[in-house]
């Protein structure tokens, strides 16, 4: 959809936009209002892209292990099958990095596949050493994906940031990606992702945050609330290794106040009721997570107070 | 990499263990009946062991290297290097251990492999058979398909831990030939433990008993 939106005319253009600021606004609204609010069955929960206005899911796809299956024809079909859902669900934002070995061309198969090249929203990462490389990279992700140009591009891990990200501001500003970013992941050089997000015009920052590790809370949401930068969260479910544990619990009553009809549900609506986050990126490699994930993306969120006791209960366990 | 010290092993494993044993049962597909004919060298392995002399040892040698170059451009580079960008360096190391063998062990004659008389040729031979007949029957016996078999000459793991046994037949104990065999079955270990695989110790213990005969012979 963004790209398709870049290259209607303005005016079919502008309609689109504002209707999705629209469905930007009910998501926000969602979440302002107590529990116990109406639910809007049917609408994907959204959040506006703080640097432009653009609506963005609240749930996208991350690819990391789990659409790294090499050439094996069975395992892409599945991935593609994951995509399918996803974009049926409503999800535009996939994420992924040259990092993940084959998970870019794997990604590309299935927009093709699916013939979703036009509406995803690609988010790729720059990973290589020297400034000089990424150019080549960012172009052989792009042909993996097979998508026009990439929505966001994001520098891995802070991997030569200080080469890399003039560059990319330098290729936003030409009209080949449309928004810039700055990726870590489980608390790594916070410090130095503050600076960045005071000194540098990016668009996104990618950090770890869910209901265990919330070392975000304290510095990097609200410096990305102030500074107006949008908020894609990794690891929601710490690799895997939290859900896990935690689906051997019950699930407590009250998660039906905020929709909440699995863990995953809980654990996914915990982080994007956070203001400040744009979206959360599970990976997942089943058709079923993939179900339950989005389902996080209707329904009513749940509230400060809310939050407050769904981490109390989850430290507890 | 900086902050180093905050990275696990489950940090640089780039696939699902399932992907990791679905290549080896689409390699398998791919190459049958190579399967014979490496289990048919590994034969001959034994077979020239008993004949001895210069001849046998050339070809015990160039045996080793052709899986080594097999499973460098077969494996890592045609199959493991498209869900993990490491194996181009594993194919790299692959390629130089070929190159070691054929020039320490064919060109110049500089391995001499002998029949078993004492201890250490014993190890020797016990981790080259278990590393031809019994490795690749590991995964089948822990409830893994037999077509995800690794074998001789065609897996990194039974080819490198064969490797490490045949060296301790040979009458030197060549350092620079143990070292890129240690080594691939360190870095298997670490995978398959990352990966959970309950068999992930299997290489590196193969491995430990050269090592430790290698060691003790020299003293
Ligand atoms: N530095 C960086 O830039 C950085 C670092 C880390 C991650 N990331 C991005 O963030 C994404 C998400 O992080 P992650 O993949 O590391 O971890 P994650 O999303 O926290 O966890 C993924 C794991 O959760 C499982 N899962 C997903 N949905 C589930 C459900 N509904 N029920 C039960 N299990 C479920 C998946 O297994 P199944 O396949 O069985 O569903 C998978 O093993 C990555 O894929 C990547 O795109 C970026």
């Amino acid at each position: 959809m963004a790209e398709e939106a870049q290259q209607m005319p303005r005016s079919s253009y502008l309609p689109r936009r504002v209707a999705m600021r629209g469905l930007a606004a009910a998501g926000a609204a969602a979440m302002l209002r107590p529990v116990g609010a109406i639910a809007r069955p049917g609408t994907i929960i959204t959040r506006p892209i703080p640097s432009s206005g653009e609506a963005l899911p609240v749930i996208g796809l991350g690819t990391w292990i789990t659409f790294n299956v090499g050439e094996d024809p069975a395992a892409r079909d599945a991935c593609a099958e994951v995509m399918r859902h996803f974009f049926d669900a409503g999800g535009r934002a996939i994420d992924s990095s040259p990092m993940y070995a084959s998970s870019q061309p794997v990604i590309g198969h299935g927009l093709r596949k699916l013939g979703r090249t036009k509406e995803v929203f690609s988010a790729d990462k720059v990973w290589i050493r020297g400034g000089s490389r990424g150019p080549a990279q960012i172009e052989q992700s792009r042909q993996y994906w097979g998508v026009p140009r990439f929505d966001l591009m994001q520098v891995h891990n802070l991997v030569s940031w200080e080469e890399h990200l003039p560059a990319l501001l330098a290729m936003k500003a030409a009209g080949q990606l449309r928004y810039v970013g700055i990726t870590t992941s489980e608390g790594r050089r916070h410090r130095e992702i503050e600076q960045i997000m005071r000194d540098h015009p990016i668009d996104f920052v990618q950090v770890t945050y869910n209901v265990l590790d919330r070392e975000v809370e304290a510095r990097i949401l609200p410096l990305a609330q102030e500074r107006g930068i949008g908020v894609i969260v990794n690891r929601p479910f710490r690799q895997g290794v939290l859900i896990r544990r935690i689906e051997r619990q019950r699930l407590p009553d009250w998660a039906a106040e905020f929709e909440a009809a699995n863990w995953a549900q809980f654990l996914l609506k915990f982080i994007v009721s956070h203001p400040a986050v744009t979206c959360a990126i599970p990976a997942t490699s089943r058709v079923e997570h993939v179900r339950e994930n989005m389902g996080a993306a209707r329904g009513r969120l749940p509230d400060a107070a809310m939050r407050r006791r769904m981490v109390a209960h989850v430290e507890a366990l | 990499m900086s902050e180093w010290w905050t990275y696990r092993l489950s940090d640089f494993l780039l696939f699902a263990p399932r992907t990791y044993y679905r290549l080896f049962e689409l390699y398998n597909a791919d190459i049958w009946p190579a399967q014979i004919a490496a289990l048919a060298l590994g034969v001959a392995i034994v077979v020239l062991l008993y004949r001895g002399g210069a001849g046998a040892s050339r070809g015990i040698a160039a045996i080793l290297a052709a899986g080594w170059l097999w499973v460098a451009w077969a494996f890592h580079l045609e199959r493991y290097a498209t869900i993990n960008w490491a194996a181009v360096y594993f194919a790299a190391g692959f390629a130089v251990q070929a190159l070691l063998l054929v020039w320490t062990g064919v060109l110049r004659g500089g391995l001499r492999f002998q029949a078993p008389s004492g201890i250490p040729g014993r190890i020797g031979l016990g981790v080259f058979l278990f590393a031809l007949v019994m490795q690749p029957l590991i995964g089948p016996l822990l409830g893994r398909a037999w077509t995800h078999a690794e074998l001789f000459g065609l897996a990194p793991d039974p080819t490198a831990v064969a490797t490490l046994g045949a060296l301790l037949l040979a009458n030197r104990t060549r350092w620079l030939l143990l070292a890129i065999p240690l080594l691939w079955c360190a870095i298997s270990g670490a995978t398959l433990w990352t990966m959970g695989a309950p068999d992930w110790f299997v290489s590196p213990v193969l491995a430990a008993a050269p090592i430790g005969v290698a060691l003790w012979k020299r003293s």
